[in-house]
């Protein structure tokens, strides 16, 4: 380390030179290894994420293709549920959660005036947990019996049932649940002391209040994730029976643990989401944002209701009328503060002087078909009406706009964004624009047939389908290929941006305001190591 | 595999077309509904999808007119107001009591969805891996309902009968038969994993859980044949057990019950244990009984899926001692996705394990007889 580092400490003569002086690091491969930067760990988990992003996006065109056509035509009905399975946990261990965790590495020290984060070493160490995770996750496919095909749920005792790729899953949530809390201790520990002079918690910028928010959620929520995988895996290999009825277990039990956890990570998901959509929001209106403290309170009261919401994924397991209608009105009660979100960005917008650069295209975008999910959450959430839809494609359309439109439009729009910043120049314009249209276009061809066929009776999960649900699925298959084929337009758009372009501006957007915009782009390697004051 | 994308890629240059016209036309809503419950969930939804609507033109007109008045190039200038107590109190009270507005329906159906007393008929539907059993319990009826689509059908080697085929993967071979107007109770529980007992246009849907009961009831208005299909992921085959709900007639139905009864009485007799049975009648029986039951998983060629699903072909089991044999068709290998079979009745398990060690490669020439199958049983 010593080594690696001989001019480290900076001394007065080297006071006068730029900051990219201090940029001393070991280059090429150990570069990345050995980084305690948290630009650095930022990109690592972006790239991360985006690299899982390919893969579950892989795995996703391979079940559409099969669902093309009703009969089975390319993957056996117990590689079709691994195929699904492995989609989702992909998806949301390996590539929304990291890629939020990347956006905070970069722009949570930078927005708020701290030359790093808290704890460096820990940084790097959650980060490099992650690879490990997603080899053992991706290469349960190779062991016998494949990958598990329970679900991304993991439903007991479907899943006692497993081969040896359930175990791998297993292991592989335990690390990243391990990674994510280290990563959430650091964010806060960051956030909550190392805040430049003059920046009370009232004058954070919202994405950090929201990250503030789901970092608790997260310490809350992983452990009992690893709870439930843990009985799991002890019933299988040892002896215990938590879950199976035969030995005075309760196979439902596991739902309500699972669930526990279940609905606040669709919080972790989507609460950064709102706070990068309130930051672009403001930005390209020209206009602050409408109700700043009235949005920290609804992203807190969200993230409060998350924990009594649980058992609306389990309208169909048989509970009590009084429990069906608990969990009913609580969840109901979730479209106040997300209505007022929507409402705080919409006023944002009003009379405001609009400009439609592609950052602003997904943040518009992102409220538009993010309120249509969470429409259809509505509906779900009424009980007699969820029964009915419960583990029909309705269900699986709902959730897609929510995490894809919602949750992936907005680290989009995050990246357009903050990419100026981060490599110093500005990204093609015209790419973003077939990015952004490519994508909204494709997305609702893919989704929003299967409102349709969900209502139709169409359960989820199946590799094949009754005749009246061909016309849904054919179009939703050429949709998602068109999607996913959108995404590589957002490769090149991104390679491209790194590689050149015109420079960018310290302040890219004529309307951003906040502390990255007094740095120069890129950002230098150590930022704000004298703080900042913030008036 | 490059003739089978060969065959898709061809499909889907000829999609808007030739398959489109193949398929029956698509649905846009939720299915007729045919009991009362199904009607009210179907009218809730209708309620809420017009609130719902309303509030979509609202919220998106207002979005849609910043778009295009408020936007920099037509030279609007940004007005630097921001927060105003009263508009947020406004617009978080108004959702507020649009809400209880859609609650109060929903909790008088949730509440009469709830109550199961009183039943004119129940019926036990119990989720096996891969279909369905039912007993009728005043009756004394039971049966196992499977899936009759042909297997040529869905593996695609005969697509003909399939696009002419309007129930694909939604028949049975012994639907459930209830009467008109009579409150059919459904108990719900399952043998192996977590299945779910659906039947959309009667508005039920009641997980089945291993070791629990659960219920939930219909009353159905009409005669029809109503189709719906298992809904919680429950394995390899769980697209492919359908469930069909025959309503009839009250007279019908009691001349159903009758020759259900019949049948039972004669199938007990056949059934003896203390029959004696040659090899080649149990084989025959056995195929019929491994064609229902085991093939699913380890394949008409007793080959399994590599990896997956044992072979039977060769196997130590198939070809070892008998009585391990018997033990494990009967309690399963916990762990494993072989789920006890101790449901059938003793010729159906006699029968299948003479077919396993006398099929394929396996020549043990075992006749294994239902007495030795009932002395297994613990």
């Amino acid at each position: 380390m010593e080594a690696a580092h001989p001019h480290a400490p900076p001394t007065g003569a080297h006071a006068d030179h730029d900051h990219d002086h201090h940029a001393h690091h070991p280059t090429g491969f150990m570069r990345w290894v050995t980084t305690t930067n948290h630009k650095d760990i930022g990109t690592l988990y972006l790239w991360f994420s985006f690299t899982m992003f390919i893969v579950g996006g892989i795995l996703a065109l391979m079940l559409r293709a099969e669902l093309f056509q009703p009969g089975l035509q390319l993957w056996e009905p117990h590689f079709f549920n691994q195929l699904t399975t492995m989609h989702g946990l992909i998806m949301v261990f390996g590539a929304i959660m990291p890629a939020f965790v990347g956006f905070a590495n970069w722009q949570v020290p930078l927005m708020i005036g701290a030359p790093d984060m808290a704890f460096a070493r820990m940084n790097n160490w959650s980060f490099w947990l992650l690879p490990p995770a997603a080899i053992l996750l991706t290469s349960s496919f190779f062991v016998p019996g494949g990958a598990t095909a329970a679900g991304w749920t993991i439903y007991a005792p479907l899943s006692t049932q497993m081969g040896p790729g359930m175990d791998m899953a297993i292991f592989a949530l335990h690390i990243m649940g391990a990674s994510s809390i280290m990563g959430s201790i650091n964010i806060i520990t960051t956030i909550l002391n190392m805040r430049a002079p003059g920046m009370t918690l009232m004058k954070m910028p919202l994405f950090v209040w929201t990250w503030l928010i789901t970092a608790y959620l997260l310490i809350a929520v992983m452990p009992v994730l690893a709870g439930a995988v843990t009985m799991v895996l002890t019933d299988r290999h040892f002896g215990t029976n938590f879950f199976n009825a035969a030995g005075g277990g309760d196979p439902v039990m596991y739902q309500h643990i699972f669930w526990f956890f279940g609905h606040p990570e669709v919080y972790i998901m989507i609460l950064p989401a709102f706070g990068i959509v309130s930051q672009i929001v403001p930005a390209f209106s020209r206009k602050p944002l409408f109700g700043y403290s009235s949005m920290v309170y609804a992203t807190s009261s969200i993230a409060i209701l998350s924990f009594i919401v649980w058992a609306h994924h389990m309208f169909t397991v048989g509970m009590t009328a009084a429990a069906q209608l608990f969990f009913m009105y609580a969840t109901m009660l979730i479209a106040v503060p997300t209505g007022v979100k929507v409402f705080n960005w919409i006023a944002t917008m009003w009379k405001g002087s609009l400009t439609f650069e592609t950052p602003m295209l997904f943040a518009c975008g992102f409220i538009f078909v993010f309120s249509m999910g969470g429409f259809t959450g509505l509906v779900l959430a009424i009980t007699p009406v969820d029964i009915q839809l419960q583990d029909t494609y309705y269900v699986v359309a709902h959730f897609h706009y929510v995490l894809v439109a919602g949750s992936l439009f907005a680290i989009f729009g995050g990246i357009y964004y903050w990419l100026p910043k981060w490599t110093g120049h500005l990204y093609d314009e015209k790419l973003g624009l077939w990015h952004f249209w490519g994508s909204m276009i494709f997305f609702n061809v893919a989704f929003f047939p299967m409102h349709f066929s969900g209502l139709a009776g169409m359960p989820r999960r199946i590799p094949d389908y009754a005749l009246q649900f061909t016309d849904f699925n054919m179009i939703s298959t050429i949709g998602a290929f068109g999607f996913g084929l959108s995404q590589l337009i957002f490769l090149w758009a991104v390679v491209k941006c790194i590689r050149g372009g015109v420079k960018a501006p310290d302040r890219t957007w004529e309307g951003a305001e906040g502390l990255e915009w007094t740095v120069p782009s890129p950002a230098p390697y150590h930022t704000f190591e004298t703080p900042p004051l913030v008036k | 595999m490059i003739s089978k994308l060969a065959r898709l890629i061809a499909a889907a240059i000829a999609a808007p077309g030739a398959a489109f016209a193949a398929s029956l036309p698509a649905q846009f809503n939720l299915q007729p509904p045919q009991s009362p419950i199904a009607e009210q969930i179907y009218e809730l939804h209708t309620l809420i999808m017009w609130i719902i609507f309303g509030i979509f033109v609202l919220v998106f007109g207002v979005m849609a007119i910043a778009i295009v008045k408020h936007r920099k190039s037509v030279g609007h200038k940004a007005e630097q107001f921001h927060e105003n107590t009263t508009v947020e109190i406004i617009w978080t009270i108004v959702p507020f009591v649009i809400l209880i507005g859609m609650a109060y329906p929903a909790t008088k159906t949730v509440i009469s969805m709830k109550d199961t007393t009183n039943p004119d008929i129940t019926i036990k539907a119990t989720g096996y891996q891969w279909k369905w059993g039912y007993d009728y319990l005043q009756e004394g009826i039971s049966f196992y309902s499977n899936l009759s689509t042909p297997r040529d059908q869905i593996d695609g080697h005969n697509e003909e009968a399939r696009k002419n085929n309007p129930n694909y993967l939604l028949e049975v071979d012994n639907p459930v038969v209830v009467p008109t107007g009579k409150k059919v109770r459904i108990i719900t529980t399952a043998n192996d994993v977590i299945h779910a007992w659906w039947v959309p246009a009667l508005g039920v849907k009641q997980d089945a859980i291993p070791g629990f009961v659960r219920d939930t009831w219909f009353r159905a208005e009409k005669p029809g044949i109503y189709r719906g299909q298992c809904a919680e992921l429950c394995g390899k085959d769980h697209g492919f057990m359908p469930i069909v709900v025959e309503v009839v007639e009250p007279e019908k139905y009691n001349q159903w019950v009758a020759a259900q009864k019949q049948k039972s009485a004669a199938a007990k007799a056949e059934t003896s244990p203390d029959k004696k049975w040659t090899l080649d009648e149990l084989k025959a029986q056995g195929e019929k009984v491994y064609a229902a039951n085991c093939v699913a998983c380890h394949q008409a060629n007793g080959m399994g899926v590599p990896n997956t699903f044992p072979a039977l072909s060769g196997s130590k089991v198939a070809n070892g001692d008998a009585a391990a044999h018997i033990d494990i068709v009967l309690n399963g290998r916990p762990g494993t996705a072989m789920a006890p079979f101790k449901h059938l009745n003793d010729v159906e398990i006699a029968s299948v394990i003479t077919y396993e060690r006398n099929s394929w490669d396996n020549k043990t020439g075992d006749a294994i007889m239902p007495a030795t199958v009932k002395a297994a049983r613990k």
